[in-house]
């Protein structure tokens, strides 16, 4: 079996996985990080959502050989010395969940969404969400929360 | 904290865990030394099984062990089952075939279950399934439910003559009959409601675990209900006694009803524990799931409606053929018939209804509750009949429902329900007023001046929930009682423990649940804990679906009353003052007209170390429960308008507008009602216009099988809904609620198909509009018109 090297969450981490195995089991089944979701098999709900080097990726269309040597971070490496990000902050606030089962990828997609387009709109934000499916919240807490984060977060960088 | 808390927004409790990724789903949690299980399915709707040969798949890499139907019946383990009995009109009871867990000599559909592979890993289970020989004679399949019943289909099961489980009626045959004859005007719609696949976005999963030292198993599962899960498991299949079986519904990523029912993937893993002396898990992949959940809906009907000179409602006649797939799930039966053919009345006056209802076998998968169960479906109905009725007598479809309305309660309808108290016109006033109903001529015309079609649709609709009273029930045909359960334990330093029955999968019960008693005694709603979904903390309870958490609430609620009750005579003691004169308010308990009094916190510490009453009159401790039989169902009601926008040049209709006004009865959390009505009307605009479970008629293939074709509603295709709310408070429990986790599924979907009708101006249409459908239709308009 093939060895896998990547830093995820700021801590450098290693495994052996099979060829197939993808980056999302790596993730749940060697490093436990169980944050991160399998919602379907045709990459189309977005609830495996990562970051990689920086970009928003669906972990369930990644191989984990392909993520040697990345970058990775999961839903469980936002919260930085116990103080939650602005997105999850916000998705809390505005109760952008109600089951949690789709809230990582969301907000792994959102924390992406506010960093590549500066001036968020409800419009925007709908389309930027064509990756991910919610079966909860109708999404209109979802987009409340982001377009708040969005805001707060442009405000504390001025 | 007061008394206050109850009816604010308080933010959630549990939320914590879902955003930092700590939530613990089932497929979250490893066993030491778990295999894991993959299912072998059938490929085929309807074929008898000649053999299976597991010789290869058992010597593939990794492979711990193959169970197939055969070892199922060696062990006599007993067949899921339907518990809810329903009686055809002349008597005889509803007609269910056997299911087994794992298929004995026939398959019924595309992922009925034939065989369990377990081994190391997923990927090796999955390979050596690919193994398994099935020698398979294929039948011809029944897919289409309008044809299920013809003479010469395939039968499914030998219990069922012409696939037919049962006829059922309701109402007055006779007197509908007389007012269709007196009718100065009949209306008639031909309806379908579309078949759904739920979809919640977790998987089913489960985890079997046999403990050999206690004879004790364990199940971890995505459940809506661990109690009636563990107790269906061991009464009717027969694994293991009552008390020899915990189960566990950890945190469950969505429901809406397909989580409610026993699989059997379930039961296999926890049997199949034993055998390989391993814990066993096995989670779905997306498209077993789109196989082998239960779907929802799918019914043809036929409605006709009379009416006075007046445009008075004499009559309606209903009926319905509903398809329940190839096997009876857990409640099938009672969705189309007492969960809907109940609330065909709606807010209407109807002297006389008659419903007829037969349900089908069809090769397709099981067909159980979904969001609303049975209650959109009669919605439906009723609200496009309405609507259609009032276009044909050529009057405004609002002046023609408030001419229909119930203004005086209780009222009771001819098909069982007693309407306890609601005010109809209330919620369409505010809905017409949110939605500016009164200017849609006006962008109707602007709309038609840029070439686009607008419509605007109305559902003012009803439901039944607070599922429910045990006799009436039981009367009904329910094998269970339908009442619910809680304990209030307080700890010796105040903090308070709630075990409920009710399960919660994004209700967000360990915030409301915890506001009622914070509210209650007084305390922070930081010192109350909710502890629900094990069957080992749990005594027992019947958890949560038919927007049931009122029942939960008011078991609550009274063990909150005896609490109150003890703790009054414990300080009476502790201040040397009557219990007659004790007061309890804002969280302390005081003697009426004197500064002596004691916080709850102390009361608390009192009860434990007891030094300061008689135990021979009052027990140490602080720690009390209720069973709670609700007295009746809870009617919520409102009103739905929805604005819809249609491109004729690509069929592409957007919802521009929606308005939700619901009369839930007293709120605990509005921020969380809200969430309940967006997410539900997102179901429901997402069954009128996108979502369709659809098998090739001839094969019975599924063809939606996943979400490249089976279109779930994803952010672009909803608008912001506006949200109003009207309070007539349920007088049948103390908290005054009625329930709001099914009215957005139940009410949106009519006002969506009266808009997309009243835009195209046409009389029927079947959901969902899609823009292919719709685009057709306008085409074949224009060319009926040159
Ligand atoms: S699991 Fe990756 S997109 Fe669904
Ligand atoms: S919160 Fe349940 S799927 Fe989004």
């Amino acid at each position: 079996m093939p060895s896998v090297a990547m830093t995820v969450n700021g801590k450098a981490v290693s495994g052996e996985v099979e060829t197939r195995t993808l980056l999302v089991h790596f993730l749940r089944e060697n490093l436990r990080l169980t944050g991160t979701h399998v919602g379907c098999d045709t990459s189309q709900c977005g609830a495996c959502v990562v970051h990689v080097n920086g970009k928003a990726v669906k972990s369930c269309t990644m191989l984990a050989v392909q993520a040697e040597g990345a970058q990775v971070t999961t839903v469980e490496g936002l919260t930085q010395d116990g103080k939650l990000h602005p997105v999850q902050a916000a998705f809390k606030e505005h109760h952008g969940l109600q089951c949690g089962f789709c809230t990582p990828g969301m907000i792994m997609t959102a924390v992406d969404m506010i960093r590549r387009i500066p001036d968020l709109d409800e419009k925007t934000i709908r389309a930027e969400l064509e990756g991910n499916l919610c079966r909860c919240t109708g999404y209109q807490n979802i987009v409340k929360a982001i377009e708040a984060a969005s805001k707060e977060m442009k405000g504390a960088r001025a | 904290m007061t008394a206050s808390i109850i009816g604010t927004s308080v933010r959630r409790k549990e939320d914590h865990r879902f955003i930092t990724g700590q939530g613990r789903y089932t497929d979250d949690i490893n066993r030491p030394g778990q295999a894991h299980a993959y299912f072998l399915r059938s490929p085929h709707a309807h074929a008898k099984i000649k053999s299976i040969d597991t010789a290869a798949a058992k010597a593939a890499k990794g492979v711990v062990g193959i169970f197939t139907g055969a070892d199922i019946a060696a062990d006599k383990l007993g067949p899921l089952t339907c518990g809810w009995m329903v009686t055809s009109k002349d008597g005889s009871p509803m007609k269910m075939g056997a299911h087994p867990v794992l298929a004995g000599d026939r398959v019924r559909y595309v992922g009925d279950h034939i065989a369990i592979v377990i081994a190391e890993t997923h990927a090796q289970a999955k390979d050596a399934a690919e193994l398994i020989a099935v020698d398979y004679e294929e039948l011809p399949a029944v897919v289409d439910p309008a044809h299920a019943a013809d003479a010469g289909a395939a039968q499914l099961h030998p219990e069922a003559p012409r696939n037919t489980i049962y006829q059922w009626e309701l109402g007055n045959k006779p007197e509908t009959e007389a007012a269709f004859k007196k009718a100065a005007t009949k209306v008639s719609l031909n309806l379908t409601n579309n078949r759904l696949i739920p979809n919640a976005m977790e998987p089913r999963a489960a985890i079997g675990e046999y403990d050999d030292g206690t004879g004790g198993y364990t199940l971890y599962v995505t459940s809506q209900n661990p109690h009636v899960a563990r107790l269906v498991i061991s009464a009717f299949i027969g694994l293991a006694p009552e008390h020899k079986l915990r189960v566990v519904a950890p945190d469950v990523g969505g429901g809406f009803g397909s989580k409610i029912f026993i699989y059997a993937e379930e039961v296999v893993c926890t049997w199949a524990a034993k055998k390989v002396k391993r814990p066993v898990k096995w989670a779905a992949e997306r498209s077993e799931s789109f196989l082998s959940d239960a779907h929802g809906r799918d019914h043809i009907t036929h409605a006709e409606l009379a009416l006075d000179a007046d445009a008075r409602i004499l009559g309606l006649h209903v009926k319905t053929t509903a398809n329940l797939g190839a096997y009876m799930s857990t409640f099938s039966s009672s969705v189309p018939t007492y969960l809907y053919g109940t609330l065909l009345s709606g807010q209407y006056n109807i002297p006389a209804i008659h419903v007829e209802v037969d349900a089908v076998y069809t090769n397709t998968a099981p067909v159980d509750a979904y969001r609303g169960a049975g209650r959109p479906e009669a919605t439906f109905v009723i609200e496009r009949i309405v609507e259609e009725a009032a276009r044909q007598l050529k009057l405004d479809p609002v002046e023609f429902r408030r001419k229909n309305f119930v203004r005086t309660f209780p009222h009771q309808t001819p098909v069982i329900m007693a309407y306890d108290i609601g005010d109809y016109d209330a919620s369409l006033d505010a809905a017409m007023k949110l939605a500016n109903a009164k200017d849609f001529p006006a962008r109707r015309a602007e709309a038609k001046a840029r070439g686009k079609l607008r419509g605007l649709g109305y559902s003012t609709y009803i439901e039944a929930c607070g599922l429910a009273p045990s006799a009436a029930v039981g009367s009904l045909g329910a094998g269970v009682g339908l009442w619910e359960s809680a304990e209030v334990r307080v700890t010796p330093t105040g903090s308070v423990e709630v075990f409920t029955g009710a399960h919660s999968h994004g209700q967000g019960h360990e915030t409301t649940f915890a506001q009622v008693v914070a509210g209650r005694l007084g305390i922070p709603l930081e010192n109350v804990e909710i502890i629900h979904g094990d069957t080992n903390s749990v005594q027992f309870g019947m958890g949560t679906y038919g927007s049931r958490a009122a029942v939960g609430l008011t078991a609550v609620s009274r063990a909150l009353d005896k609490i109150e009750a003890k703790a009054k005579k414990i300080a009476a003691h502790v201040l040397e003052a009557s219990a007659a004169d004790i007061v309890f308010e804002n969280g302390e308990f005081k003697v009426a007209g004197t500064d002596r009094k004691l916080a709850f916190h102390e009361v608390a510490l009192n009860a434990y170390v007891a030094h300061k009453f008689p135990t021979s009159e009052i027990e140490p401790g602080l720690k009390e429960g209720a069973f709670h039989d609700p007295t009746n169902f809870t009617f919520p009601a409102g009103c739905h308008i929805c604005e819809v926008e249609i491109d004729p040049e690509t069929g592409v209709t957007k919802v521009v507008n929606f308005t939700a006004v619901d009369d839930f009865g007293n709120v605990i959390n509005p921020m969380v009602v809200e969430g309940q009505v967006h997410g539900g009307v997102a179901q429901g605009i997402g069954q009128a216009l996108l979502e369709h479970g659809v098998y090739d008629k001839e094969s019975g293939q599924l063809i939606t099988g996943s979400y490249m074709d089976y279109t779930m509603p994803r952010a672009d295709d909803l608008p912001t809904y506006k949200l109003g709310f009207t309070v007539t408070p349920c007088p049948s429990n103390p908290l005054g609620m009625k329930g709001c986790g099914e009215a957005g599924a139940i009410a949106s979907p009519a006002a969506v198909i009266n808009a997309v009708t009243d835009a195209l101006g046409v009389k029927e249409f079947d959901m969902p509009a899609t823009p292919q459908r719709v685009w057709a239709t306008i085409n074949r308009n224009r060319a009926a018109a040159e």
